[in-house]
Formats: C-alpha cells, structure tokens, sequence
C-alpha cells in the first residue's frame, strides 16, 4: 500500500475534506464573528494554516519526490516580502517621520524609495511576484543543479548553503529590506486597516481556502501521471532515467511548485502575523518545514496538514512556558521522528487502525517509503 | 692652581650660556663635541633669574649629558656644595656629581650635603617645561618598552630640535631593533630639516624602510617641497612604499586564507572520510567542533583552579582530550543512531541536524554565551615575515596542526591495516563484508575519528577566536562547501578545495570593501562553487569506479 491515501476510497477523504472546510473555512471564522472565539485564536489558526500550505510544497517535494531541499524558508520569505514591502508602501507617509519611505530606511539615511521597491506600490504586482518569484527562482536552482544530476545530499547542501547565502545577506541593512528587525509595523492592507477583527477574520477565511484550494491542486498533482513519475523518481531515479523519462524537468517543475506554494504561504503569513524577518529565512527554519512534513507523515498530504498545524501549536504552547527548551525539544523531535516514528503521525494512526481493524499486527505498512537500492 | 680653574669654568659658563640662548645655529651643534660645563649650567639653574632661559634653552638642545641634572632639579635633588659647583642626592641616598659618578673631595672622601642645605627650588611655572625636557630623555630610559616609544613619539612631534637626541640615543643604544626605530624617527624629523640633502638623505632612508608610517608625511610634503631633487625623491618612495604595501598586504590575506584554509581541512578530513565512506552528511560536525571548543575552555578553567603556576601547559592535555571527547560523542551517535539509518542519508542529515540543536542548545543552558579560551603564553607574538607583517604564532601552530593531520591520517589511510580496511569498504561495501571485513565497525570506528577530528579543529580554533555555542555553525556551511567541491573519497580533493576556498574567501574580502565584505565574498564563493559543479558536478577530483557512482546517486 502506498502511503499517499489512494488506498483510501475517495468517499471517505472527501468527508474529511468537508470536515476540515466546515469547521476552518466556515466554522471558525463564524464563532469568531459571534465572539465564541477568541481574535487572538483565528489569528494564530490563520498562521498555522499558512505554514500548512507551506508544508503542502514541502511534501510534494520531499514526500513525494524524494527531494530534500533546506531552502524552502527562502521562497516563503519571498512571498512575505513582497507583501511586506507592499503594505510598508501603503503605509508610508504615516510614519513617524512622515517620509514617502519606510520609517527604517530613514534610520539608514535612505531617502529615496530604492527601484526594486517601486513595483511592489501595487498589490497585484505584490501578490504576483509572492508567487511567481519564487518559482523562478526554483527553476534557475533547479536547472543549475538537476541538470547536472546533483541530487540527494548534494543538493540539499547546496540549497541549504544558498539558504545561509541569502540569509547573511537579508540580514544587511545594504539589502534595503530591514536588516536583522525585518519587515515590520504595517497599517493596512487595501486600505483596512489590520488592526480591525473584521481584516483579520478575512484574511484568515481567505488563507483556510486557499490551503483547501491548495491541497485538492497538490491532490490532483499526485494522483496524475505526473505524480506517478514523481513517486518513480523518489523510489528509483535511475531506473527511471533508464525508461527514459527527462528526470530533471519532472524535479525541477515539483520544486517550483513547491516554491510557489512557499511563496503563497509567505504572502497568507505577513499580514496576519505583522512582523516578517530574517530569523524565519534560512536554513533552520528551511529544516523546521521538514520536520513538520515527517512528523505528521511524509507523502501523504494529510501528514503535512497535521504536521504543520500541530508542531507549530506545540511551539506556541512550549516556547511561551519553556523558552529555553524548545530548541532541545525540536531537535529531540528530529531525533524521535527520524528514529521512531518514521511515518508520522499519520503512520501511526493508520498502524493502529489497522490493528483494530484485522485485530493482530499489521505488517508491511510502514515500510521506508524512500530507502534507495544503494547495494545494486 | 684654585683661582686659575675658577676662571676657566666661569669662561666656560659665559660660553655654554652663549651658546645656548644662541638660537638654531647652535641647537644644530652635534652633542658630545662641544664642552659642557654642568656645573656652570647648574649655576644658572640655581639662580632663580636666568632658571627659566636656560631651561627653554636646554629644550632646544636636548643634550643627554644634562639629563641627570635636570632629573634632579625637578626632584628636588640637586644640592649646592660650599667648595663651589652642585651635587645630586641619588635614590639611594648617595652623593652624586652632575655626570652621575660619586661624588668625592680632594681627599677622596664622600662628600657630604651639611643638614641645612636646601635644595635648588624649581620655579612652578617651569614645571611643564621639565616635563616635557625629561620626557624626550626618555628614549635613554634603561626600559626597552620606554625608550622605544619615546623614539616614535619624537618622530611624530615635528620638532627638529630632537635630532642630536635622537642622534645621541641611537649611539649608545645597544637593541637593534630599538635603534632602528630610533633612525626612523630622526629620518622622520630630517624631512623638516631646512637642508635639501638632509631631507632627500631622510627621504631615501624612509623609503628603504618600507614603512607606511611616512606616508602621510610624504603626500604632505609632495604639495610643500619646493627642492625639484627631493621632489621626486618623495614620489619615489611614495611609489616604492605603496607597491610594497600593496605585495604585503596580499601577502598576509593569503596567509589568513591559509590559516582558514586549514580549519577548513582539520574540520572536512573527518566529514570528507565519512561522507566517502557512509555516504551520509553528518550535520552536527559543527557541534563536534564546539565539543572540542569547550573540551579546551573547561581544561583550561580546570588548571587555572588546580595548577595556575602549569597554566600555559593545559593546552597539551586540552588538545588530545578534545580529540577524545569528540571522538568519543561520535562514536555513541554512531552505534546508537546513525547506523540504524544506514542508506538513508537524508534521514541521517535530519536527525544529526537535531542533535545538533540539542547540543548547541546544553552548551548554552550550561556555559552561556560567550566563553574564551586564553591561548598559552608561548603564542603570543608572532613571526614578522617582512617588514610590518606578523604572522601570529597561534595561526602558524593551526596551519602545522592542518598539515600534521592530514600526514596522519593519510598514513592510516593508505599504510595501516585499519586504513586498508576502511578503503576496502569504500570501495567496494558488499564485497569487503563478503570477505569477512566487519563494515559496522568500520563505520563507527571512522565515525569516531572524524569527529575526533572535529574536535580538534575546535581546540585549535579555540586559540584564535571566541568560544560561543554558535561556533560550529560558523564553520560548518564552508566544510561542505570543501566536501562537495573537493569530491568524494580523495583526501587531496578535500586539500585543494580547503585552501581554495579559505584563500580565495580572504583575498575577496579586501577587494569587494565595506563592513559587509566577508558576508559577499561568502556569498560570492557559494556561487563560483555552484558555477563550478556546473562544469564537473562531481567535484575537483573524484573516486572512480562503481563506489563514485553509488555516492554520486546517494
């Protein structure tokens, strides 16, 4: 059995899509309005949410095609720039200092609005290069690098040392995006102003279905031929490149669209959270959305969902009473995750279904989606 | 016979007066040559009249001879005899003659200063003016250190009335190196000299010394000079001096990439062999590294408590123990985590990145933030390869450590029966367990040195640089770079690509400038890296055979 739920019948997983839509896409944002919940809830359910589509790309890529990139933080922070810098746009002039440019660039004696910054004015432009940008930028690292058959631990150095790259320079106040304090302080998005329950409670219904738009898109995906190529290359690349199949476009189509599901997610992030910096680019951060992905359970999409929501709830309960712990706490989830439970969450759920179900143990179902042939 | 050498000192006294309010002509006299008469000097010193003349006098002279004098005066120490003349009453409380040698009478007996003798008062607004006389004697100070920098403060004071002193220190200093630097600092001064030949003479002097600090001076005075001859002396030397500098300064970055370079190698010889061998990337070498760091500060912190009077030699325990240390930690992430993934390398990248963290994490939960580790007092110092470029001794011992273990490890690699084995099982794993080669010891035991190596890398890092919990983090982005540029399984690969990449990171730096230089040339060399891949994607020098093949698809 395949882990990727089309064992499944489609019945069943379309209930549970409908259970998930009506109670985060309708159900919340309605409790909210009724004041049954908390603004301080919606707002931390619409960033876990944008982190879930976030993981959704990650698992196309690492779950289902067996890439292992530590750069996706960079895409997401794309996306959460070029919103950021749109809304820090329509927010200047109100500034403290009532300059036509961003308060920060004022700190750095920058008066003029830097060219790069011009385009991002306009919220389609934003909203776009959000998600287009980054799914360039996979394609030009993906040619670089797929082309020329660098794969597995190659890659995922090399992503993870562009990773590095690109967050020692973010972190610069020559970059004009910040510096180290980031992107911050944005009034309002369209003219609402952000601080109003009723622009949150939006922008949250808006991010629950994109994630649902978002995974029924990666569903169709894996469940094409394409996905089927894609799983092909995780199982054996080689035996693949045999049959004939152009591996490196397969690759390096998933990794833009894992890029631009990161970018998406970046842009949903921003606003709802006020605050974009380096510290959530690079290559920590690149390798927290894998864990995410293998804690809830690696090439399926409901591990990803679950991953990203329920990892990211324990870091805001955790970090809030054991600040100090929690990087023992992630790196001992890397540890147990990687050793232990090696099909997640998900893996769990369907052992102990199973169990149930036939009452003895079930065999062969968590076997290692990915273990290459490497004794051929 | 009394009367006759009454006479002679008081003509000597008229003449020495003179001579000294005389004005240049006689500031430029050469010291020694012409009679001093201390006695005489000590005469109008005493009187309260003519005491402040003859002091501004004696600034414009600088004559040594008169030091201990002068010395006395501001002490309060130089007495009047009845028999006529002075005397100095020494620290000791011996009698002294103003040359400084004891003081006796006719009969050679000490003379003795009667009890209500007072001492020759110094007039307070003169105060400053001694000051600054004794602090140009300063460069006859017995002190090394003193005289040293007596001489470079002359050099830049602008006042050419310190040439016969400087002149005079450098006769009688002994020290080579304190005599050079005591003809730089009258060069310096000639170049104000009003004599053309004296300042071109200066000019020629500097400009073989090479040193940048008579640059300035020499672009001031390129506006100023008139003289067309010493002119084009100075732009000479302004042309000599700034090549020089320029070699010099590309010299010591190459020498600072040398140094990286070598962490670099110490670090990647461990993670180069594991990775040839497993196949898989250990993230948490970086924390090895770190183990390493602290395995020398607690060392140290413990000799400090235990043995303060051995401290300087805890380095000699640190560094073996922090191969143990490290080695040891590696050898019980092998056998109890790492081997069950064995052929799952990404899997392997994920949970050594977590055991990273855990580690980087107890480091800071049990040392803080910053720690330092102080290098022996024997590293202190360094070698001065050319003329202003020292190369510390702590980075010189680095690169030696780089160069001995890779000597070591390439005859355990190639000469021991262990080596063979590994080889073996690099080459060729199911074959080599086939023919009875135990490939899971092998695995460990090659864990284990690598992060031994680590370890090491971190004590000898230790030396030059902070320890902080981020510290592996630093370097450890770079040892992949090495790893993946210098090709899997051949230790020169990991050699070249060590240097290349720690040069060519230092030799950036200086040409992209700004505070930002080190973050773009990192940058800049992550992207020639990746150019490079482009044209040989398996790296500088690569394995042959079915093994490359295998790790290339890992």
């Amino acid at each position: 059995m395949s882990p990727d739920g089309r064992a499944r019948p489609w019945g069943a997983e379309h209930a549970a899509l409908a259970l998930f839509g009506a109670v985060f896409v309708v159900g919340l944002p309605v409790a909210n309005a009724a004041g049954l919940v908390s603004d301080y809830y919606l707002n931390l359910f619409g960033k876990y949410l944008a982190l879930a589509i976030l993981a959704l790309g990650m698992d196309l890529l690492w779950g289902y095609a067996g890439i292992l990139s530590l750069g996706q933080a960079i895409f997401f922070g794309i996306g959460a720039y070029s919103i950021g810098m749109c809304m820090m746009l329509e927010g200047s002039g109100k500034g403290v200092y009532g300059e036509r440019v961003p308060d920060f660039m004022v700190w750095n004696q920058v008066y003029a609005l830097p060219l790069f910054w011009r385009p991002f004015e306009h919220l389609p432009v934003a909203v776009a290069a959000a998600v287009l940008l980054p799914a360039l930028g996979a394609v030009v690292i993906g040619f670089l690098t797929f082309r020329r058959r660098l794969r597995g631990t190659y890659f995922a150095i090399l992503t993870q040392a562009i990773a590095f790259a690109v967050w020692l320079m973010i972190n610069r106040n020559e970059m004009k995006l910040g510096g180290t304090n980031g992107l911050t302080d944005f009034k309002s998005i369209l003219g609402f102003s952000l601080a109003a329950p009723g622009t949150q409670r939006a922008l949250y219904t808006l991010t629950a279905a994109l994630l649902v738009a978002a995974f029924l898109v990666s569903r169709a995906l894996v469940r094409s031929k394409t996905g089927l190529v894609l799983q092909a290359i995780r199982d054996n690349e080689r035996r693949l490149e045999f049959l004939g199949y152009s591996v490196a476009s397969f690759k390096i189509f998933v990794f833009a669209v894992a890029a631009a599901l990161a970018g998406l997610a970046g842009l949903l992030y921003a606003p709802q959270v006020g605050i974009i910096t380096p510290s959530q680019i690079g290559v920590l951060p690149s390798l927290e959305i894998v864990i995410w992905v293998a804690f809830g359970g690696r090439g399926t999409l409901w591990g990803a969902l679950l991953g990203a929501i329920s990892i990211n709830w324990l870091r805001s309960v955790l970090t809030a009473t054991y600040p100090t712990l929690w990087p023992i706490i992630l790196g001992g989830l890397f540890v147990s995750v990687v050793l232990l439970f090696p099909q997640g969450l998900v893996g769990v759920g369907a052992r102990l279904g199973s169990v149930a179900r036939s009452g003895r143990a079930a065999t062969g179902v968590v076997a290692a989606p990915d273990a290459p042939e490497r004794t051929a | 016979m009394a009367v006759g050498e009454v006479v002679t000192r008081v003509a000597a006294g008229i003449a020495l007066i003179l001579a000294a309010v005389g004005g240049p002509g006689a500031a430029s006299a050469a010291p020694g040559t012409d009679p001093l008469d201390l006695d005489a000097l000590g005469a109008r010193l005493a009187n309260p009249k003519t005491q402040k003349a003859t002091l501004e006098a004696l600034a414009g002279r600088a004559d040594p001879r008169v030091e201990p004098l002068v010395r006395a005066l501001k002490d309060g120490a130089l007495y009047p005899v009845k028999s006529g003349g002075f005397v100095l009453l020494a620290d000791d409380g011996g009698v002294r003659t103003l040359r400084g040698e004891p003081s006796v009478d006719a009969k050679g007996q000490p003379v003795a200063i009667e009890p209500e003798q007072e001492a020759v008062g110094l007039d307070e607004s003169s105060f400053g003016l001694v000051n600054r006389l004794l602090e140009r004697f300063a460069v006859l100070s017995p002190r090394r250190e003193e005289r040293e920098s007596a001489a470079v403060k002359l050099g830049n004071s602008r006042d050419v009335s310190a040439i016969p002193l400087l002149a005079a220190a450098a006769e009688r200093e002994r020290d080579p190196s304190v005599r050079a630097v005591l003809a730089e600092a009258r060069a310096k001064l000639e170049l104000l000299s009003p004599d053309a030949a004296t300042r071109a003479q200066a000019v020629r002097y500097l400009a073989a010394l090479r040193t940048e600090v008579a640059l300035a001076q020499f672009r001031a005075m390129l506006a100023e000079e008139q003289d067309p001859a010493v002119k084009s002396a100075v732009r000479e030397a302004i042309r000599d001096i700034e090549s020089y500098v320029g070699l010099r300064n590309i010299v010591g970055y190459v020498f600072n990439g040398v140094s990286l370079g070598a962490v670099l190698l110490i670090m990647s010889l461990g993670l180069a062999v594991t990775f040839g061998l497993m196949g898989i990337i250990n993230m948490a070498h970086g924390e090895m590294l770190m183990l390493g760091s602290y395995t020398a500060y607690v060392v140290q912190e413990l000799f400090a408590r235990r043995w303060a009077a051995q401290q300087d030699y805890y380095f000699f325990v640190a560094l073996p123990l922090s191969f143990v240390v490290a080695a040891l930690v590696g050898l019980v992430l092998e056998t109890g985590a790492i081997r069950f993934l064995y052929g799952r390398p990404l899997e392997t990248l994920i949970l050594t990145w977590g055991i990273g963290m855990i580690f980087q994490q107890g480091a800071r939960l049990v040392f803080g933030d910053q720690t330092s580790v102080n290098p022996p007092t024997w590293f202190r110092g360094g070698v001065e390869a050319m003329p202003g470029l020292i190369l510390p001794w702590s980075r010189i011992f680095i690169v030696a450590l780089a160069a001995l273990a890779l000597v070591v490890l390439q005859w355990i690699l190639q000469r021991s029966y262990a080596g063979l084995r590994v080889r073996a099982v690099m080459q060729n794993r199911a074959m080599a367990s086939c023919v009875g080669i135990s490939t899971r010891w092998i695995d460990a035991m090659t864990f284990a040195l690598g992060t031994g190596l680590a370890g090491v890398a971190g004590c000898a890092l230790a030396l030059i640089g902070t320890v902080d919990p981020e510290v592996g983090k630093t370097y450890i982005v770079d040892s992949f770079m090495v790893v993946v540029l210098g090709g899997v399984g051949k230790l020169l690969g990991t050699v070249v690509a060590s240097f290349g990449i720690g040069i060519s990171n230092k030799l950036l730096e200086p040409f992209i400038g700004g505070t930002a230089a080190a973050v773009y040339a990192k940058v800049a060399i992550l992207l020639i890296v990746i150019l490079f891949l482009q044209w040989r994607p398996t790296g500088l020098f690569r394995q042959r055979g079915r093994a490359a093949a295998e790790s290339a698809s890992a």
